[in-house]
């Protein structure tokens, strides 16, 4: 089972929504969509969905062309970040609903509606109405319903945005088992960087309208083609500067380094927790800035700091005091930065 | 800035309230002037009624509010003279960016130099000095929001400035520059401020002290710190810290605390331990390592979310998560589970046992 998006892209009234994207997302897998608010997730999901058409460009299902079969011919569930259940329903018949509409047998029914109630923790309140339940028994309700039907694509529209941090710990961790030995292509659009890495599987990263980059979520974290992705899949912000390298060296601030690239100016990421307050290990390279601010949040210690013109932070375990403004001593692990060329490019260094 | 104090507060949503009535049991806080607070509590604790009755919104069933130890309960929301922030951004479109930080003093009647100065301040901090003379209606979601924060921030004549799920609507990259200059803004003008939220991270990084509340109750109030090394109740363990703490069944007989069998070390005193308790053992996936002696375990999942990895084991039925960092070895199959001593500890009936 594959669904293959080849050249498609939305353009509405002049405005360019999405731009020519090309993607093969396979059967039994997660893939993030992974962007800021308005980079084109939810188009991006309505239309693979078939809710919206593209202006441009074919939607092939199992190699099938379904770029013009209308939603309800194709075999799809969504959920919303918005709950959305039958006010007037139980639990149980929310959860029935789409099978009802298959006409599918009574027992089969029940038998199906009982195992996903067990799965998502509904069992107890089956027999009660959505508005009887709690924010995160609404959207389990939601994500039953779209669970029970084996549908060939699921889409989830920042499901659990709205949801207490704590219950979107624990559904976000559900997930990913809800879907095991399932014959599901599941996509799943979110803002946070934390979430995709949580939920492994593959990320398309958004930004703009544009895929900036498609692969295994881990590969993309650790390599980003490009400046920009490594933006968008890091939280908090990735850390940067120019540097320069010359005869194999490169320089920031006081110290330099060996690298393996040609002489010119280049950008340097680093992400916040490979930046210390403390020298934990000889290798790594000292460098000075002047306190910002500093958050400290029982297990860890966020400093902002000025690095010449440029904001950095520091990310790291325990409790470290700072006074802010201070000019104090912060440590790198060298062999943990990134490079990227004067375009933005990944450059392996 | 004012001091606020809630005294012995209780509150029900119905007339002549049975005991189990109430949503505010017994709510005893101090709040000095100039500091930075958070009220934490997954939804449905509380905390939303609590700020409803600081601003006086709700009239608590019984107990009093005091501003600079005048008691204010019986006060109108206008005359307690409050700053709010809202989680959903309230500016008006049709207004320039300078009239919309003004508005909340010119409804005052300061003369025009002191607002000019005020508005320019605030915009400076805020980084809207180049967009000052824009119309607020083209701007994007957090922009807005940028805006509601300067316009609670903007008078300096209020008693508390109260934040309400603030960020809630924000993208997280922009969540990390407001959170810090909000935080800015706070040691700037050491304004007493209250920030509402169900996020940990969003409280805990921005107070000195956190008021974490729970089905009406006030189960620990402390520094972030205190709060993740020694929770005081099993409630706060588990909403602070992610994943949140582990709480394992033990049993206690003479001086040995055992725990599936094996024997644990704690820095509970277990002689303040009473029989016929319900007794578990709190441990915080950080406090755990893997190690050749230990509490026999199953690896059952890994999964890696960057900096570190979260390591899910098996205990007969029980998950233990323990963390492990980037770069750190990760067993298969079994590990022995070792945990920190200092940071381990016996819960007699979900309290902690000092």
């Amino acid at each position: 089972m594959t669904l293959e998006l080849q050249n498609i892209e939305k353009n509405v009234e002049g405005s360019q929504h999405i731009y020519p994207t090309s993607l093969v997302l396979e059967k039994n897998t997660i893939n993030i969509l992974l962007g800021a608010t308005l980079s084109g997730k939810t188009t991006l999901m309505q239309l693979m969905g078939g809710i919206e058409k593209p202006t441009q460009g074919k939607i092939l299902f199992n190699g099938n062309d379904v770029t013009k079969v209308s939603v309800q011919k194709r075999n799809i569930s969504m959920v919303y970040q918005q709950f959305i259940n039958y006010p007037n329903f139980t639990v149980y018949e929310n959860i029935a609903s789409p099978l009802r509409l298959q006409k599918m047998e009574e027992s089969v029914i029940d038998q199906k509606v009982q195992e996903i109630a067990d799965l998502l923790k509904l069992t107890p309140m089956l027999s009660r109405k959505p508005n009887e339940l709690s924010g995160g028994q609404q959207q389990r309700t939601a994500l039953a319903r779209a669970l029970v039907k084996d549908s060939d694509l699921i889409l989830l529209d920042e499901p659990f945005a709205n949801l207490d941090f704590k219950l979107r710990e624990e559904l976000r961790e559900e997930l990913p088992k809800m879907f095991e030995n399932k014959n599901t292509i599941v996509v799943y659009a979110t803002t946070e960087p934390s979430e995709a890495l949580l939920l492994g599987g593959n990320t398309v990263l958004l930004e703009e309208g544009k895929v900036i980059q498609f692969g295994k979520t881990q590969e993309i974290y650790r390599r980003p083609f490009n400046i920009k992705s490594a933006n968008v899949f890091s939280d908090p912000p990735l850390n940067r500067t120019q540097i320069s390298v010359k005869n194999n060296i490169a320089t920031l601030d006081s110290v330099s380094w060996n690298v393996s690239l040609q002489d010119g100016e280049y950008t340097l990421g680093i992400r916040p927790h490979h930046v210390y307050p403390k020298k934990n290990n000889e290798k790594f390279f000292e460098i000075t800035g002047q306190v910002s601010i500093a958050e400290i949040s029982g297990s860890e210690t966020l400093v902002h700091f000025k690095l010449k013109e440029n904001e950095w932070v520091s990310q790291s375990h325990g409790v470290h005091n700072f006074n802010l403004g201070e000019t104090t001593k912060f440590y790198i692990d060298i062999s943990k930065c990134l490079y990227f060329d004067n375009q933005g490019a990944f450059i392996n260094g | 800035m004012a001091k606020v104090k809630l005294d012995n507060l209780n509150h029900s949503y119905v007339p002549n309230p049975n005991p189990e009535d109430y949503v505010l049991k017994n709510i005893n806080i101090e709040w000095n002037d100039g500091g930075a607070y958070a009220l934490l509590g997954p939804s449905g604790c509380g905390k939303t009624t609590i700020l409803n009755i600081i601003s006086g919104l709700i009239n608590p069933t019984s107990g009093s509010i005091l501003f600079d130890d005048k008691d204010v309960t019986n006060l109108s929301p206008l005359d307690r003279n409050i700053g709010q922030v809202f989680q959903f951004p309230v500016i008006y479109d049709t207004m320039t960016v300078y009239d919309n930080l003004a508005f909340p003093l010119k409804n005052r009647g300061f003369d025009s130099s002191y607002i000019d100065k005020k508005v320019k301040e605030i915009a400076e901090i805020l980084e809207l000095s180049s967009t000052l003379q824009n119309r607020a209606s083209g701007l994007t979601a957090d922009g807005k929001q940028k805006i509601s924060l300067g316009r609670g921030l903007v008078r300096s004549d209020v008693n508390v400035l109260m934040f309400d799920e603030p960020l809630t609507v924000i993208d997280p990259l922009l969540k990390w520059q407001l959170r810090s200059k909000l935080k800015e803004l706070h040691h700037e003008f050491k304004n007493t401020m209250i920030y509402v939220t169900h996020d940990q991270t969003e409280a805990l990084t921005f107070a000195d002290q956190v008021v974490v509340m729970y089905e009406g109750v006030i189960v620990q109030i402390g520094t972030p710190t205190e709060l993740f090394e020694t929770p005081k109740h099993t409630f706060v363990g588990h909403f602070i810290g992610s994943p949140g703490m582990n709480i394992l069944p033990c049993d206690v007989s003479d001086q040995n605390v055992t725990c599936f069998n094996h024997q644990i070390k704690t820095s509970s005193d277990l002689k303040n331990i009473q029989s016929n308790s319900k007794l578990e053992i709190g441990v915080r996936p950080e406090f755990i390592k893997f190690s050749s002696t230990g509490l026999p375990a199953e690896v059952k999942n890994v999964s890696d979310i960057g900096r570190y990895k979260v390591v899910e084991c098996l205990v007969s039925d029980q998950k233990i998560k323990v963390i492990v960092n980037e770069g750190e070895e990760v067993p298969t199959d079994r590990a022995n589970l070792e945990f920190n001593s200092n940071y381990t500890k016996i819960y007699q009936d979900s309290w902690m046992v000092s």
